[in-house]
Protein backbone atom coordinates (compact mmCIF):
# COMPACT_ATOMS: atom_id res chain seq x y z
CA UNK A 1 0.00 0.00 0.00
CA UNK A 2 1.22 3.51 -0.82
CA UNK A 3 2.33 5.77 2.08
CA UNK A 4 0.88 8.79 0.29
CA UNK A 5 -2.28 10.38 1.69
CA UNK A 6 -3.68 10.64 -1.81
CA UNK A 7 -2.25 8.54 -4.63
CA UNK A 8 -3.10 8.92 -8.35
CA UNK A 9 -1.82 6.42 -10.91
CA UNK A 10 -2.37 6.76 -14.65
CA UNK A 11 -5.50 8.86 -14.12
CA UNK A 12 -7.24 10.10 -17.26
CA UNK A 13 -10.57 11.72 -17.98
CA UNK A 14 -12.22 11.60 -21.40
CA UNK A 15 -15.63 13.26 -21.83
CA UNK A 16 -17.79 11.46 -24.37
CA UNK A 17 -18.65 13.68 -27.33
CA UNK A 18 -22.03 13.30 -29.03
CA UNK A 19 -21.68 11.73 -32.45
CA UNK A 20 -17.89 11.72 -32.44
CA UNK A 21 -15.91 8.48 -32.30
CA UNK A 22 -13.35 9.89 -29.85
CA UNK A 23 -14.43 11.96 -26.88
CA UNK A 24 -12.76 15.05 -25.46
CA UNK A 25 -9.51 14.02 -23.78
CA UNK A 26 -9.52 16.47 -20.86
CA UNK A 27 -6.95 15.09 -18.50
CA UNK A 28 -3.99 12.83 -18.01
CA UNK A 29 -2.42 10.47 -17.67
CA UNK A 30 -1.54 11.80 -14.21
CA UNK A 31 0.60 10.22 -11.50
CA UNK A 32 0.69 12.10 -8.21
CA UNK A 33 1.34 11.42 -4.53
CA UNK A 34 0.15 13.90 -1.90
CA UNK A 35 2.11 13.59 1.33
CA UNK A 36 0.12 13.57 4.59
CA UNK A 37 -0.28 17.13 5.93
CA UNK A 38 1.32 18.90 2.96
CA UNK A 39 -0.05 21.96 1.18
CA UNK A 40 -0.11 21.15 -2.53
CA UNK A 41 -1.17 23.62 -5.22
CA UNK A 42 -1.89 23.14 -8.91
CA UNK A 43 -1.64 25.93 -11.48
CA UNK A 44 -2.33 25.66 -15.17
CA UNK A 45 -3.74 27.48 -18.19
CA UNK A 46 -7.49 28.00 -18.56
CA UNK A 47 -9.38 24.87 -19.58
CA UNK A 48 -6.49 22.50 -18.81
CA UNK A 49 -8.62 20.33 -16.50
CA UNK A 50 -7.57 21.63 -13.06
CA UNK A 51 -11.10 21.58 -11.69
CA UNK A 52 -11.74 18.19 -13.35
CA UNK A 53 -8.72 16.81 -11.48
CA UNK A 54 -10.13 18.11 -8.19
CA UNK A 55 -13.56 16.64 -8.94
CA UNK A 56 -11.98 13.22 -9.60
CA UNK A 57 -10.13 13.33 -6.27
CA UNK A 58 -13.33 14.49 -4.50
CA UNK A 59 -15.23 11.56 -5.98
CA UNK A 60 -17.64 13.91 -7.77
CA UNK A 61 -16.82 12.22 -11.10
CA UNK A 62 -15.22 8.90 -11.99
CA UNK A 63 -11.87 8.73 -13.80
CA UNK A 64 -11.95 7.21 -17.29
CA UNK A 65 -8.87 5.12 -16.48
CA UNK A 66 -6.32 4.81 -13.69
CA UNK A 67 -6.75 4.66 -9.93
CA UNK A 68 -7.17 7.24 -7.18
CA UNK A 69 -6.66 6.25 -3.55
CA UNK A 70 -7.34 8.27 -0.41
CA UNK A 71 -5.78 6.80 2.74
CA UNK A 72 -5.23 3.57 0.84
CA UNK A 73 -8.88 3.18 -0.25
CA UNK A 74 -9.90 3.53 -3.88
CA UNK A 75 -12.12 6.45 -4.86
CA UNK A 76 -14.35 5.36 -7.70
CA UNK A 77 -16.86 8.15 -8.16
CA UNK A 78 -17.98 7.92 -4.51
CA UNK A 79 -17.52 10.78 -2.05
CA UNK A 80 -14.99 9.55 0.52
CA UNK A 81 -15.47 10.28 4.22
CA UNK A 82 -13.02 12.83 5.64
CA UNK A 83 -12.83 14.96 2.49
CA UNK A 84 -13.98 18.59 2.44
CA UNK A 85 -14.35 20.72 -0.68
CA UNK A 86 -14.57 24.50 -1.06
CA UNK A 87 -15.59 25.82 -4.48
CA UNK A 88 -14.92 29.14 -6.16
CA UNK A 89 -18.61 29.95 -6.59
CA UNK A 90 -20.73 31.13 -3.70
CA UNK A 91 -22.05 27.87 -2.21
CA UNK A 92 -23.77 29.41 0.82
CA UNK A 93 -27.37 28.37 1.38
CA UNK A 94 -29.03 31.77 1.15
CA UNK A 95 -32.13 30.62 3.08
CA UNK A 96 -30.14 29.56 6.17
CA UNK A 97 -28.41 31.72 8.78
CA UNK A 98 -24.60 31.59 8.97
CA UNK A 99 -24.80 29.27 12.00
CA UNK A 100 -27.20 26.88 10.26
CA UNK A 101 -25.09 26.97 7.09
CA UNK A 102 -22.10 25.80 9.10
CA UNK A 103 -24.15 23.22 11.05
CA UNK A 104 -25.35 21.83 7.69
CA UNK A 105 -21.88 20.34 7.27
CA UNK A 106 -22.62 17.97 10.15
CA UNK A 107 -26.00 16.68 8.88
CA UNK A 108 -24.61 13.30 7.91
CA UNK A 109 -22.17 13.06 10.83
CA UNK A 110 -23.25 10.91 13.75
CA UNK A 111 -22.24 12.93 16.81
CA UNK A 112 -23.96 14.01 20.06
CA UNK A 113 -25.88 17.29 19.65
CA UNK A 114 -23.62 19.09 22.15
CA UNK A 115 -20.48 18.05 20.23
CA UNK A 116 -22.05 19.33 17.01
CA UNK A 117 -22.89 22.67 18.66
CA UNK A 118 -19.32 22.97 19.96
CA UNK A 119 -17.84 22.20 16.55
CA UNK A 120 -20.05 24.82 14.90
CA UNK A 121 -19.08 27.38 17.57
CA UNK A 122 -15.37 26.56 17.09
CA UNK A 123 -15.57 26.76 13.29
CA UNK A 124 -17.37 30.12 13.48
CA UNK A 125 -14.74 31.43 15.90
CA UNK A 126 -11.87 30.09 13.76
CA UNK A 127 -13.24 31.92 10.70
CA UNK A 128 -14.02 35.12 12.63
CA UNK A 129 -17.77 34.71 12.13
CA UNK A 130 -18.90 34.37 15.76
CA UNK A 131 -20.59 37.79 15.70
CA UNK A 132 -22.46 36.94 12.48
CA UNK A 133 -23.91 33.58 13.54
CA UNK A 134 -27.51 34.76 13.09
CA UNK A 135 -26.93 36.83 9.95
CA UNK A 136 -28.01 35.61 6.50
CA UNK A 137 -25.44 35.25 3.68
CA UNK A 138 -27.02 38.15 1.75
CA UNK A 139 -25.99 40.43 4.62
CA UNK A 140 -22.30 39.45 4.28
CA UNK A 141 -19.50 40.45 1.90
CA UNK A 142 -18.15 38.00 -0.72
CA UNK A 143 -15.11 37.24 1.46
CA UNK A 144 -17.26 36.54 4.50
CA UNK A 145 -19.58 34.26 2.51
CA UNK A 146 -16.54 32.28 1.36
CA UNK A 147 -15.46 32.04 5.00
CA UNK A 148 -18.91 30.58 5.80
CA UNK A 149 -18.31 27.90 3.13
CA UNK A 150 -14.85 27.16 4.55
CA UNK A 151 -16.32 26.94 8.09
CA UNK A 152 -19.00 24.51 6.80
CA UNK A 153 -16.19 22.37 5.39
CA UNK A 154 -13.94 22.63 8.46
CA UNK A 155 -16.72 21.60 10.84
CA UNK A 156 -16.43 18.00 9.61
CA UNK A 157 -12.71 18.14 10.53
CA UNK A 158 -11.58 16.96 7.07
CA UNK A 159 -8.32 15.12 6.72
CA UNK A 160 -8.13 16.20 3.07
CA UNK A 161 -9.19 19.71 2.12
CA UNK A 162 -9.80 20.31 -1.60
CA UNK A 163 -9.99 23.95 -2.65
CA UNK A 164 -11.12 24.89 -6.15
CA UNK A 165 -10.00 28.51 -6.67
CA UNK A 166 -11.69 29.46 -3.38
CA UNK A 167 -10.53 33.09 -3.51
CA UNK A 168 -10.97 33.56 -7.25
CA UNK A 169 -13.88 35.98 -6.86
CA UNK A 170 -12.20 38.12 -4.19
CA UNK A 171 -10.09 41.26 -4.50
CA UNK A 172 -6.29 41.04 -4.11
CA UNK A 173 -6.07 42.33 -0.52
CA UNK A 174 -8.85 40.03 0.69
CA UNK A 175 -7.20 37.11 -1.12
CA UNK A 176 -3.90 37.72 0.68
CA UNK A 177 -5.63 37.91 4.05
CA UNK A 178 -7.73 34.82 3.31
CA UNK A 179 -4.47 33.10 2.36
CA UNK A 180 -3.10 33.91 5.82
CA UNK A 181 -6.23 32.45 7.39
CA UNK A 182 -5.94 29.36 5.23
CA UNK A 183 -2.32 28.81 6.31
CA UNK A 184 -3.36 29.17 9.94
CA UNK A 185 -6.20 26.64 9.48
CA UNK A 186 -3.82 24.26 7.68
CA UNK A 187 -1.37 24.41 10.59
CA UNK A 188 -4.08 24.05 13.26
CA UNK A 189 -5.94 21.16 11.61
CA UNK A 190 -3.00 19.25 10.16
CA UNK A 191 -5.11 18.43 7.09
CA UNK A 192 -3.61 17.76 3.68
CA UNK A 193 -4.56 20.67 1.43
CA UNK A 194 -4.97 20.44 -2.36
CA UNK A 195 -5.47 23.88 -3.90
CA UNK A 196 -6.43 24.65 -7.49
CA UNK A 197 -5.65 28.21 -8.51
CA UNK A 198 -4.81 30.28 -11.56
CA UNK A 199 -2.94 32.86 -9.44
CA UNK A 200 0.79 32.09 -9.43
CA UNK A 201 1.50 34.36 -6.44
CA UNK A 202 -1.25 32.65 -4.44
CA UNK A 203 0.18 29.21 -5.18
CA UNK A 204 3.76 30.39 -4.46
CA UNK A 205 2.72 31.99 -1.17
CA UNK A 206 0.64 29.11 0.18
CA UNK A 207 2.00 25.79 -1.03
CA UNK A 208 4.82 23.42 -0.04
CA UNK A 209 4.76 22.04 -3.59
CA UNK A 210 3.24 23.47 -6.75
CA UNK A 211 2.43 21.43 -9.83
CA UNK A 212 2.15 23.09 -13.23
CA UNK A 213 -0.36 21.55 -15.64
CA UNK A 214 -0.02 21.49 -19.39
CA UNK A 215 -2.61 22.76 -21.83
CA UNK A 216 -5.42 20.22 -22.54
CA UNK A 217 -5.16 17.31 -22.04
CA UNK A 218 -3.88 18.42 -18.63
CA UNK A 219 -0.78 16.63 -17.38
CA UNK A 220 1.61 17.58 -14.60
CA UNK A 221 4.71 18.90 -16.39
CA UNK A 222 6.62 20.42 -13.48
CA UNK A 223 6.51 20.24 -9.69
CA UNK A 224 8.17 23.10 -7.78
CA UNK A 225 9.16 22.60 -4.14
CA UNK A 226 9.00 25.95 -2.27
CA UNK A 227 10.74 24.84 0.96
CA UNK A 228 8.91 27.51 2.98
CA UNK A 229 8.83 27.06 6.77
CA UNK A 230 5.51 25.70 8.13
CA UNK A 231 5.08 28.91 10.18
CA UNK A 232 4.52 31.42 7.38
CA UNK A 233 2.11 34.06 6.14
CA UNK A 234 1.57 36.46 3.24
CA UNK A 235 4.71 38.43 4.14
CA UNK A 236 6.61 35.64 2.44
CA UNK A 237 6.05 37.60 -0.78
CA UNK A 238 8.83 39.96 0.39
CA UNK A 239 11.46 37.20 0.07
CA UNK A 240 13.76 37.03 -2.93
CA UNK A 241 13.06 33.27 -3.25
CA UNK A 242 9.37 34.07 -3.72
CA UNK A 243 10.21 35.87 -6.96
CA UNK A 244 12.33 32.90 -8.08
CA UNK A 245 9.43 30.48 -7.46
CA UNK A 246 6.88 32.58 -9.36
CA UNK A 247 9.40 33.14 -12.19
CA UNK A 248 9.94 29.39 -12.58
CA UNK A 249 6.18 28.76 -12.54
CA UNK A 250 5.59 31.46 -15.16
CA UNK A 251 8.37 30.16 -17.46
CA UNK A 252 6.59 26.83 -17.75
CA UNK A 253 3.08 28.18 -17.65
CA UNK A 254 3.69 30.86 -20.29
CA UNK A 255 4.44 28.24 -22.95
CA UNK A 256 1.32 26.26 -22.02
CA UNK A 257 -0.88 29.36 -21.87
CA UNK A 258 0.26 30.37 -25.37
CA UNK A 259 -0.80 26.93 -26.62
CA UNK A 260 -4.33 27.52 -25.33
CA UNK A 261 -4.62 30.60 -27.55
CA UNK A 262 -3.10 28.73 -30.49
CA UNK A 263 0.31 30.42 -30.55
CA UNK A 264 3.91 29.49 -29.66
CA UNK A 265 5.27 33.05 -29.36
CA UNK A 266 3.76 36.43 -28.58
CA UNK B 1 -47.07 51.11 3.37
CA UNK B 2 -45.11 51.77 0.17
CA UNK B 3 -46.18 54.46 -2.28
CA UNK B 4 -47.15 51.83 -4.89
CA UNK B 5 -49.26 49.93 -2.35
CA UNK B 6 -50.97 53.20 -1.44
CA UNK B 7 -51.76 53.89 -5.12
CA UNK B 8 -53.17 50.36 -5.47
CA UNK B 9 -55.43 50.91 -2.47
CA UNK B 10 -56.56 54.24 -3.89
CA UNK B 11 -57.44 52.65 -7.27
CA UNK B 12 -59.43 49.95 -5.48
CA UNK B 13 -61.21 52.49 -3.27
CA UNK B 14 -61.98 54.61 -6.34
CA UNK B 15 -63.51 51.58 -8.14
CA UNK B 16 -65.70 50.78 -5.09
CA UNK B 17 -66.76 54.43 -4.81
CA UNK B 18 -67.61 54.51 -8.52
CA UNK B 19 -69.79 51.42 -8.11
CA UNK B 20 -71.49 53.06 -5.10
CA UNK B 21 -72.13 56.15 -7.19
CA UNK B 22 -73.45 54.21 -10.20
CA UNK B 23 -75.82 52.27 -7.92
CA UNK B 24 -76.87 55.43 -6.05
CA UNK B 25 -77.80 57.41 -9.19
CA UNK B 26 -79.58 54.36 -10.67
CA UNK B 27 -77.31 53.69 -13.68
CA UNK B 28 -76.93 50.21 -12.15
CA UNK B 29 -80.40 49.23 -10.95
CA UNK B 30 -80.85 47.43 -7.63
CA UNK B 31 -82.18 44.29 -9.34
CA UNK B 32 -78.88 43.97 -11.21
CA UNK B 33 -76.55 44.75 -8.33
CA UNK B 34 -76.87 46.22 -4.84
CA UNK B 35 -74.36 48.94 -3.86
CA UNK B 36 -71.04 47.68 -2.38
CA UNK B 37 -71.85 48.81 1.17
CA UNK B 38 -75.07 46.76 1.01
CA UNK B 39 -73.16 43.68 -0.22
CA UNK B 40 -70.72 44.02 2.69
CA UNK B 41 -73.61 44.42 5.14
CA UNK B 42 -75.41 41.35 3.72
CA UNK B 43 -72.20 39.32 4.05
CA UNK B 44 -71.97 40.22 7.73
CA UNK B 45 -75.63 39.20 8.16
CA UNK B 46 -75.02 35.86 6.40
CA UNK B 47 -71.89 35.11 8.46
CA UNK B 48 -73.61 36.06 11.76
CA UNK B 49 -76.74 34.02 11.00
CA UNK B 50 -74.67 30.99 9.94
CA UNK B 51 -77.18 30.25 7.18
CA UNK B 52 -74.43 29.56 4.63
CA UNK B 53 -71.90 27.95 6.98
CA UNK B 54 -72.40 24.44 5.59
CA UNK B 55 -71.90 25.67 2.00
CA UNK B 56 -68.86 27.77 2.93
CA UNK B 57 -67.31 24.89 4.88
CA UNK B 58 -67.90 22.43 2.03
CA UNK B 59 -66.36 24.68 -0.62
CA UNK B 60 -63.38 25.78 1.44
CA UNK B 61 -62.57 22.30 2.71
CA UNK B 62 -62.84 20.82 -0.81
CA UNK B 63 -60.66 23.66 -2.18
CA UNK B 64 -58.14 23.01 0.62
CA UNK B 65 -57.97 19.31 -0.28
CA UNK B 66 -57.59 20.16 -3.99
CA UNK B 67 -54.91 22.79 -3.23
CA UNK B 68 -53.02 20.60 -0.74
CA UNK B 69 -52.93 17.62 -3.09
CA UNK B 70 -51.97 19.87 -6.06
CA UNK B 71 -49.05 21.20 -3.98
CA UNK B 72 -47.82 17.84 -2.71
CA UNK B 73 -48.26 15.99 -6.03
CA UNK B 74 -47.04 18.99 -8.10
CA UNK B 75 -43.83 19.45 -6.12
CA UNK B 76 -43.13 15.69 -6.01
CA UNK B 77 -43.74 15.28 -9.76
CA UNK B 78 -41.52 18.30 -10.51
CA UNK B 79 -38.65 16.89 -8.41
CA UNK B 80 -38.89 13.50 -10.14
CA UNK B 81 -39.27 15.04 -13.63
CA UNK B 82 -36.28 17.30 -13.05
CA UNK B 83 -34.11 14.21 -12.73
CA UNK B 84 -35.59 12.53 -15.83
CA UNK B 85 -34.51 14.73 -18.72
CA UNK B 86 -36.05 12.70 -21.56
CA UNK B 87 -39.44 12.42 -19.82
CA UNK B 88 -39.34 16.13 -19.00
CA UNK B 89 -38.61 17.08 -22.62
CA UNK B 90 -41.49 14.87 -23.73
CA UNK B 91 -43.95 16.43 -21.28
CA UNK B 92 -42.84 20.10 -21.54
CA UNK B 93 -45.02 20.87 -24.63
CA UNK B 94 -47.99 19.24 -22.89
CA UNK B 95 -47.52 21.47 -19.84
CA UNK B 96 -47.22 24.51 -22.10
CA UNK B 97 -50.58 23.79 -23.76
CA UNK B 98 -52.32 22.31 -20.70
CA UNK B 99 -54.33 25.41 -19.86
CA UNK B 100 -55.69 25.51 -23.40
CA UNK B 101 -57.61 22.32 -22.50
CA UNK B 102 -61.09 23.05 -21.05
CA UNK B 103 -60.76 20.91 -17.93
CA UNK B 104 -64.47 21.39 -17.12
CA UNK B 105 -65.31 19.41 -20.26
CA UNK B 106 -64.10 16.35 -18.37
CA UNK B 107 -66.52 16.95 -15.49
CA UNK B 108 -69.22 14.53 -16.75
CA UNK B 109 -66.55 11.89 -17.27
CA UNK B 110 -65.24 12.48 -13.73
CA UNK B 111 -68.77 12.08 -12.34
CA UNK B 112 -69.03 8.74 -14.15
CA UNK B 113 -65.65 7.69 -12.78
CA UNK B 114 -65.82 9.14 -9.26
CA UNK B 115 -69.55 9.38 -8.51
CA UNK B 116 -71.81 12.28 -7.57
CA UNK B 117 -70.08 13.24 -4.32
CA UNK B 118 -67.32 15.78 -3.72
CA UNK B 119 -64.60 13.72 -5.42
CA UNK B 120 -65.14 14.95 -9.03
CA UNK B 121 -65.18 18.59 -7.84
CA UNK B 122 -61.96 18.10 -5.87
CA UNK B 123 -60.46 16.40 -8.92
CA UNK B 124 -61.32 19.41 -11.14
CA UNK B 125 -59.70 21.79 -8.59
CA UNK B 126 -56.67 19.51 -8.35
CA UNK B 127 -56.33 19.18 -12.15
CA UNK B 128 -56.47 22.95 -12.59
CA UNK B 129 -53.89 23.65 -9.87
CA UNK B 130 -51.37 20.85 -10.21
CA UNK B 131 -49.72 21.83 -13.50
CA UNK B 132 -49.15 25.42 -12.33
CA UNK B 133 -47.26 23.96 -9.35
CA UNK B 134 -45.27 21.54 -11.53
CA UNK B 135 -44.28 24.21 -14.07
CA UNK B 136 -43.25 26.79 -11.47
CA UNK B 137 -41.37 24.26 -9.32
CA UNK B 138 -39.47 23.03 -12.39
CA UNK B 139 -38.66 26.65 -13.19
CA UNK B 140 -37.18 27.07 -9.70
CA UNK B 141 -35.28 23.76 -9.83
CA UNK B 142 -33.75 24.76 -13.19
CA UNK B 143 -32.22 27.77 -11.46
CA UNK B 144 -30.47 25.88 -8.64
CA UNK B 145 -26.76 26.67 -9.08
CA UNK B 146 -24.63 23.64 -9.95
CA UNK B 147 -22.34 24.40 -7.03
CA UNK B 148 -25.20 23.80 -4.56
CA UNK B 149 -25.86 20.36 -6.07
CA UNK B 150 -22.12 19.59 -5.85
CA UNK B 151 -22.15 20.75 -2.22
CA UNK B 152 -25.05 18.37 -1.50
CA UNK B 153 -23.07 15.52 -3.06
CA UNK B 154 -19.98 16.39 -1.03
CA UNK B 155 -22.20 16.26 2.06
CA UNK B 156 -23.18 12.76 0.86
CA UNK B 157 -26.91 13.57 0.83
CA UNK B 158 -29.30 11.17 -0.92
CA UNK B 159 -31.69 12.28 -3.67
CA UNK B 160 -34.65 12.86 -1.33
CA UNK B 161 -32.55 14.72 1.24
CA UNK B 162 -30.96 16.86 -1.48
CA UNK B 163 -34.44 17.82 -2.70
CA UNK B 164 -35.80 18.55 0.79
CA UNK B 165 -32.78 20.42 2.19
CA UNK B 166 -31.10 22.04 -0.82
CA UNK B 167 -32.95 22.25 -4.13
CA UNK B 168 -36.53 22.83 -2.93
CA UNK B 169 -35.53 25.44 -0.32
CA UNK B 170 -33.61 27.24 -3.09
CA UNK B 171 -36.64 26.99 -5.38
CA UNK B 172 -39.11 27.98 -2.60
CA UNK B 173 -39.99 31.43 -4.06
CA UNK B 174 -40.89 29.76 -7.38
CA UNK B 175 -42.90 27.04 -5.60
CA UNK B 176 -44.79 29.83 -3.84
CA UNK B 177 -45.59 31.44 -7.20
CA UNK B 178 -47.04 28.09 -8.29
CA UNK B 179 -48.94 27.90 -4.99
CA UNK B 180 -50.49 31.32 -5.61
CA UNK B 181 -51.77 30.17 -9.01
CA UNK B 182 -52.97 26.91 -7.47
CA UNK B 183 -55.01 28.78 -4.81
CA UNK B 184 -56.89 30.67 -7.50
CA UNK B 185 -57.23 27.67 -9.82
CA UNK B 186 -58.43 25.25 -7.13
CA UNK B 187 -61.09 27.75 -5.98
CA UNK B 188 -62.16 28.30 -9.61
CA UNK B 189 -62.28 24.52 -10.13
CA UNK B 190 -64.35 23.77 -7.04
CA UNK B 191 -66.79 26.66 -7.41
CA UNK B 192 -67.14 26.13 -11.17
CA UNK B 193 -67.90 22.45 -10.64
CA UNK B 194 -70.47 23.34 -7.94
CA UNK B 195 -72.11 25.69 -10.43
CA UNK B 196 -72.45 22.94 -13.03
CA UNK B 197 -73.65 20.02 -10.97
CA UNK B 198 -73.82 19.89 -7.18
CA UNK B 199 -76.23 19.89 -4.26
CA UNK B 200 -74.18 22.14 -2.01
CA UNK B 201 -71.25 24.51 -1.70
CA UNK B 202 -70.79 28.20 -2.39
CA UNK B 203 -70.93 27.73 -6.18
CA UNK B 204 -74.26 25.93 -5.90
CA UNK B 205 -75.64 28.60 -3.50
CA UNK B 206 -74.56 31.42 -5.84
CA UNK B 207 -76.17 29.66 -8.79
CA UNK B 208 -79.36 28.97 -6.77
CA UNK B 209 -79.52 32.60 -5.59
CA UNK B 210 -78.99 33.81 -9.16
CA UNK B 211 -81.91 31.83 -10.55
CA UNK B 212 -84.11 33.12 -7.68
CA UNK B 213 -83.06 36.81 -8.01
CA UNK B 214 -81.66 36.56 -4.46
CA UNK B 215 -79.03 39.31 -4.65
CA UNK B 216 -78.75 39.43 -0.87
CA UNK B 217 -77.14 35.97 -0.99
CA UNK B 218 -75.43 35.89 -4.39
CA UNK B 219 -73.28 39.03 -4.14
CA UNK B 220 -72.12 38.52 -0.53
CA UNK B 221 -70.99 34.98 -1.40
CA UNK B 222 -69.07 36.29 -4.44
CA UNK B 223 -67.48 38.92 -2.16
CA UNK B 224 -66.55 36.20 0.35
CA UNK B 225 -64.83 34.15 -2.38
CA UNK B 226 -62.88 37.24 -3.43
CA UNK B 227 -61.85 37.97 0.16
CA UNK B 228 -60.72 34.38 0.78
CA UNK B 229 -58.69 34.26 -2.44
CA UNK B 230 -57.09 37.68 -1.89
CA UNK B 231 -56.29 36.90 1.76
CA UNK B 232 -54.53 33.61 0.92
CA UNK B 233 -52.65 35.17 -1.98
CA UNK B 234 -51.59 38.15 0.15
CA UNK B 235 -50.34 35.80 2.87
CA UNK B 236 -48.30 33.83 0.30
CA UNK B 237 -46.94 37.06 -1.23
CA UNK B 238 -45.93 38.26 2.22
CA UNK B 239 -44.14 34.95 2.87
CA UNK B 240 -42.47 35.17 -0.55
CA UNK B 241 -41.30 38.70 0.29
CA UNK B 242 -39.70 37.48 3.53
CA UNK B 243 -37.92 34.64 1.69
CA UNK B 244 -36.61 36.99 -1.00
CA UNK B 245 -35.55 39.63 1.54
CA UNK B 246 -33.43 37.02 3.36
CA UNK B 247 -31.75 36.28 0.04
CA UNK B 248 -31.08 39.97 -0.59
CA UNK B 249 -33.51 40.08 -3.54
Amino acid sequence: MSQAHVCLRGVTKVFPAAGAAAGLHALGPIDLDLRPGEFFAVVGPSGCGKSTLLELIAGLAPATSGTIEFEGKAIAGDIPEGVGVVFQEDACFSWLSVERNVAFGLRQVDLPAETKRRRVRDALALMGLADFAHAYPAQLSGGMRQRVCIARTLVIEPRLLLLDEPFGALDQQTRLLMGDELLRIWRETGATVFLITHALDEAAMLADRIAVMSARPGRLIDVVETRWPRERDSRIVERAEFGAVTARLWRTLRVESLKTIGRTTV
Amino acid sequence: MSRLALYRMLVLAAAVLLLELLCYVGIIDRLTMPPPHRIAYDLVVILRSGSQNAAILKTLSNASIALGSALVVGVAVAVVLHGLRAVRETLDPLFATYYAVPIFAFYPLLIVLLGLGDAPQIMIGFMLGVVAVIVNTLNGLDRVPRVLRKTARIQRLGAAETALTVTLPYAAPYVLTGAKFAVAYSLIGIIGAEFIMSRGGMGYEISFAYTNFDNATMYPLILLILLVSITINSALSWWEKILLARRGQ
